[in-house]
């Protein structure tokens, strides 16, 4: 691992062109199937309900499974800048908000600056296994940049999964192409089936050298992206929906769009909330519309979930965020620096530390089967939801005033479920509290019972304990899920002997704004 | 004669310039520019002139005053 190190010399006067990195990764002569992946998850360390052969491809990839974002991280890439439509909660002077977020600009990057971008973090981040092209942008409105950058990546970096976002317009004409590449990921965001709600939503599309409006432009949208779903999913390539919630517009509407991708072979729906607000300059954002609240987007997802798999992680980060997902490293690597940089692709450091997750991974699904035995005979009606602080790994390892976002749990006597994330502004900046910092949690907070961090100051604490939210720090670097549930049977057990009254526990705020790293 | 871009609304996003079927959109000091001697506001291509079809920001490709309109060779 020490190797690793010396590539983060930067200002080097004779950096390696890419080409000459690709010769050295070719005259190693690796392959891209490694002896070690192999063997692993004979335990369903996170499974869940998918199929085998869906679970292998989707394991590493962060945004796909929920627990793999613990461990693996994806970065994206802003190559594709030109969109063929128009969303109402889109202001293209920014990101494309369908994948990442409103209020950003991502430093656009031609395709040989992205692959060798990618290369200088994938070698200095072995966690890196997922190469996105998203937005500013639709990357199939730009084929040659989105195609020209994953055919430099894959050159070098084998073992790097390609996935690409689209709003699915021109998608059936790239189907092959996405074949050929080996992209083994393609998200869609579909946001209505139905053309009149779409006719809302997007004023106008730009297909076949014309422009067209209202119910038609989304009547073509709408046959193009379930066409291209199914197309691609007849060739078994796997398709992830994104939905964007809209109140008053389409959330009611979602449950339906949620059965229509479901019959056509997606494997993950992701409904994320709308990000609205007047300084982002969004059609809806002006006119006063606002994204749900916490609650109201879970009902959501709660109401689809019989239906198939959600996904609930998703924090909707900046199309050219670099790092385990909720944190950002881009400036790390901006443009400049990668640049100037020495790149030796490790290929074997990379592989090593994807095996030591594989074993982490089956000590944590261990460890909360055996929380869950000891919950077995324990019968309530009580649910609550716990907040957690955690820089990842799966375990209570982040101090309370650190915290960037909380990840909530969902606990019963079924066990323990991962049900999403709030986002919130540092509690603590510098080692000030921020005055009203602790208020902006607890809204955000607001319908959890508690909060297990590392470590909290006496001030939020009490804070959070006039809003009737415990914070407690007994599972300070326990693995998650095995500490929910325990902190679930001790609430339990304090309620029955009246030493505290379960109160069932309000609604939340969901963070509006860009998610930045101070 | 031409179609040009107002430089100061330009996003950059670069949509406009592989939709131009006479190659006259060029990218120049960070936006999009118009060569009027190549824009024949589409005519005998398309009938909707492109740039202005697939520009996000309404009102950025406009018919350029200065120049006389196109007239398609007879
Ligand atoms: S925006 Fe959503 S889908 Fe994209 S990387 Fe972030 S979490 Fe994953
Ligand atoms: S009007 Fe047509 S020919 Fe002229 S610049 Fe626009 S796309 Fe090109
Ligand atoms: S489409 Fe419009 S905003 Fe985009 S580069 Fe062309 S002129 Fe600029």
């Amino acid at each position: 691992m020490q190797k690793l190190v010396q590539l983060l010399e930067f200002g080097a006067p004779g950096a390696k062109s890419l080409e000459e990195i690709r010769q050295q990764v070719a005259s190693a002569g690796c392959s891209s199937k490694g002896g070690s992946g192999k063997s692993s998850c004979g335990s369903a360390a996170g499974q869940g309900d998918l199929p085998p052969e869906v679970w292998e491809k989707v394991k590493n990839h962060p945004c796909y499974s929920e627990q793999a974002h613990h461990h693996f991280a994806r970065m994206h890439v802003a190559v594709a800048p030109a969109c063929n439509i128009q969303c109402n909660y889109c202001n293209r002077k920014y990101d494309c908000a369908n994948e990442s977020r409103p209020g950003v600009v991502s430093e656009k990057l031609t395709p040989e600056q992205a692959a060798k971008k990618v290369l200088a973090v994938a070698s200095s981040v072995p966690q890196m296994t997922v190469l996105g092209v998203a937005g500013p942008g639709d990357p199939l409105a730009n084929p040659q940049k989105t195609f020209k950058t994953f055919e430099l990546v894959s050159a070098t970096a084998p073992d790097i999964k390609l996935c690409l976002s689209t709003n699915g317009l021109s998608l059936p004409d790239h189907v092959d192409r996405i074949q050929a590449m080996n992209v083994d990921h393609v998200t869609i965001t579909i946001n209505m089936i139905d053309p009149e709600i779409g006719a809302k939503i997007y004023p106008w599309i730009f297909y076949n050298h014309r422009r067209y409006e209202g119910v038609e432009a989304s009547r073509i949208l709408s046959e193009r992206q379930l066409l291209g779903l199914e197309m691609l999913t007849a060739r078994g390539i796997l398709v992830k929906v994104n939905s964007v919630m809209i109140p008053g517009v389409n959330d009611k509407h979602l449950v339906e769009v949620n059965k229509a991708v479901k019959s056509r072979g997606a494997f993950l729906h992701n409904i994320m909330p709308l990000i609205s607000e007047p300084e982002h300059g969004t059609v809806y954002g002006l006119s006063g519309l606002r994204g749900p609240s916490a609650q109201e987007l879970k009902a959501l997802q709660d109401a689809c979930e019989g239906e198939m798999n959600m996904m609930r992680h998703c924090r909707q980060c900046r199309a050219d965020a670099v790092g385990l997902l909720g944190e950002d490293r881009s400036d790390e690597f901006s443009n400049e620096k990668v640049a100037a940089m020495e790149i030796t692709y490790d290929l074997e450091a990379r592989k090593a530390y994807q095996a030591k997750v594989e074993l982490e991974r089956e000590a944590i699904a261990k460890a909360k089967t055996a929380e869950l035995v000891k919950l077995a005979d324990e019968t309530s009606a009580i649910k609550i939801q716990v907040a957690i602080a955690t820089k990842g790994g799966g375990r209570v390892n982040e101090h309370f005033g650190h915290a960037h976002e909380f990840q909530i749990y969902e606990v019963s006597t079924a066990g323990a479920k991962f049900v999403g994330h709030r986002r919130v502004d540092l509690y603590c900046e510098g080692g000030y509290a921020a005055a009203d910092g602790a208020a902006t949690i607890i809204r955000a907070l607001n319908d959890c019972t508690a909060v297990l961090v590392a470590k909290i100051g006496i001030c939020p604490k009490d804070a959070l304990a006039e809003a009737g939210i415990e914070a407690v720090e007994t599972y300070a670097f326990e693995f998650i899920e095995t500490s929910v549930i325990a902190y679930f049977k001790d609430y339990l057990q304090r309620v029955e002997k009246k030493e505290i009254n379960h109160v069932a526990k309000g609604d939340a705020d969901i963070r509006q704004g860009a998610f930045t790293e101070a | 004669m031409a179609y040009k871009i107002i430089s100061s609304q330009c996003t950059a996003c670069s949509a406009c310039e592989p939709e131009c079927p006479n190659v006259a959109i060029f990218e120049k000091g960070g936006t999009f520019h118009i060569n009027p001697k190549k824009c024949t506001e589409c005519l005998g291509h398309f009938d909707m002139a492109q740039c202005v079809a697939v520009c996000p920001v309404e009102g950025t490709c406009v018919i350029d005053k200065s120049v006389p309109r196109y007239q398609a060779p007879a």
